[in-house]
């Protein structure tokens, strides 16, 4: 936790993401053109948030294994985190909508799976709020969290391929990786990824200090209260 | 229950009246479907809240959590069934029956009843565990239970309109691995919620 190297790298690859995202050379699409910048921050922002889903995921199914409170508070912020990241995603997928599509919100199932999607994590976040108890609080929402994240991996990545969309990879669009996807894109693009994810870390990291801190105080509190 | 749906497709068939021919094919099983949403909901969130306290501690002593999740699954898609056939017997009976493949939709029925009573029966055990239960499980269960209406729906359309089996085989695979993986999660995940 005292270890600091891995937000230096945090910072240095978010500004060397967002300086050559916007300077840096791409290639020429038609329809998409220079908008095609956007595949570092929006696609970036979505993997991330997967990632950080999918650990949150594996904090929960720990939680339930072994029963510890700590790995409940890591899998709630760095769920947090992830939501965070996702309404973030669908803003800058909506700017690059508007310009590409022509319309901020067009009718395409892996929007809407998107919308659904934050709903669940939405829901998620209301289920810890209507619980007193701690640990009875923890074992409940880590049930649906693994649930939840069972559920929303086919809502975003598996049913819109089912049908036509417009986005990449779906409905007879091929995907990123085939044809348009230059080296200049993915020099910038995974560390845009795992950047992000690393600044996700850092925001659940520090949320999570702020509660445990909390937690040692009340029990000091309980403590002094008793004597 | 079975009132309940009997008098929701009666106050739509009321509501409809006016206007008999806009109901397009795509609006009836559009209605249908959510009628039977919002039945699966009401049926099964009771499945948990209703029983008293000392009867989930004799369970609790008689038998294992699997075994229980287990048959109330099985149950509540006993229930989901014979509630959506009756519910759609009911329904064509008032609001006419456009469907042109009835073997493709009662698969689209049985499988809608099982995927619905198998989500709903886990959200309503974790919903029942919270103080305000009934607000709780429609906010949980709503988003969960999304995709599976809209292939529902979409299986449904292609019943209607009479599609070869073999474009709907895609939508029919999707629901029953749906289904499979909420029922080994209820399973797994099921004993965690009962020791609480």
């Amino acid at each position: 936790m005292r270890k600091i190297w891995w937000k230096i790298l945090c910072v240095v690859i978010i500004f060397y993401v967002i300086i050559m995202g916007f300077i840096g050379p791409v290639p020429r699409l038609a329809i998409i053109n220079e908008s095609i910048r956007n595949t570092y921050f929006h696609v970036a922002l979505w993997l991330a948030m997967t990632t950080l889903l999918l650990l949150s995921m594996v904090f929960s199914i720990r939680y339930l294994m072994k029963g510890n409170i700590k790995d409940d508070d890591i899998a709630s912020e760095v769920a947090k985190a992830a939501i965070f990241f996702g309404i973030l995603g669908c803003l800058t997928g909506s700017v690059w909508a508007n310009y590409t599509w022509g319309d901020p919100w067009p009718n395409d199932p892996k929007l809407n799976g998107a919308a659904v999607g934050i709903l669940i994590y939405l829901a998620y976040l209301l289920l810890r709020s209507s619980f007193e108890d701690e640990q009875r609080r923890a074992r409940i929402s880590s049930v649906y969290n693994i649930f939840a994240f069972a559920v929303f991996i086919p809502i975003i990545y598996i049913l819109p391929r089912l049908t036509d969309s417009l986005h990449p990879g779906s409905g007879g669009n091929s995907t990123f990786g085939s044809y348009d996807f230059d080296n200049n894109i993915r020099k910038v693009f995974y560390p845009a990824v795992i950047g992000y994810i690393l600044l996700g870390l850092w925001i659940a990291e520090l949320r999570i200090r702020i509660k445990q801190i909390n937690r040692v105080r009340e029990e000091a509190l309980i403590e002094s209260g008793k004597l | 229950m079975l009132l309940y749906v009997v008098s929701t497709v009666f106050v739509c068939y009321l509501s409809f009246n006016l206007r008999r021919n806009q109901l397009t094919p795509i609006v009836w099983n559009t209605l249908f479907w959510i009628i039977l949403l919002f039945t699966a909901v009401n049926a099964i969130a009771k499945s948990f809240s209703q029983e008293r306290h000392g009867r989930l501690l004799y369970y609790y002593n008689l038998c294992s959590p699997q075994a229980i999740i287990i048959s109330k699954i099985i149950y509540n898609s006993l229930v989901m069934a014979v509630l959506s056939v009756l519910g759609f017997v009911f329904y064509a009976f008032v609001m006419g029956n456009p469907i042109q493949d009835n073997g493709l939709f009662s698969i689209c029925i049985l499988l809608a009843s099982t995927g619905f009573a198998s989500v709903l029966t886990l959200i309503a055990g974790i919903a029942s565990k919270a103080d305000n239960s009934a607000t709780l499980m429609a906010v949980l269960s709503f988003p969960i239970i999304l995709p599976m209406l809209l292939m529902t729906i979409r299986l449904a359309k292609n019943a209607l309109d009479g599609l070869d089996w073999s474009v709907s085989t895609d939508e029919i695979t999707t629901l029953l691995s749906i289904d499979l993986i909420v029922i080994t999660l209820s399973y797994l995940l099921f004993p965690y919620l009962w020791r609480s």
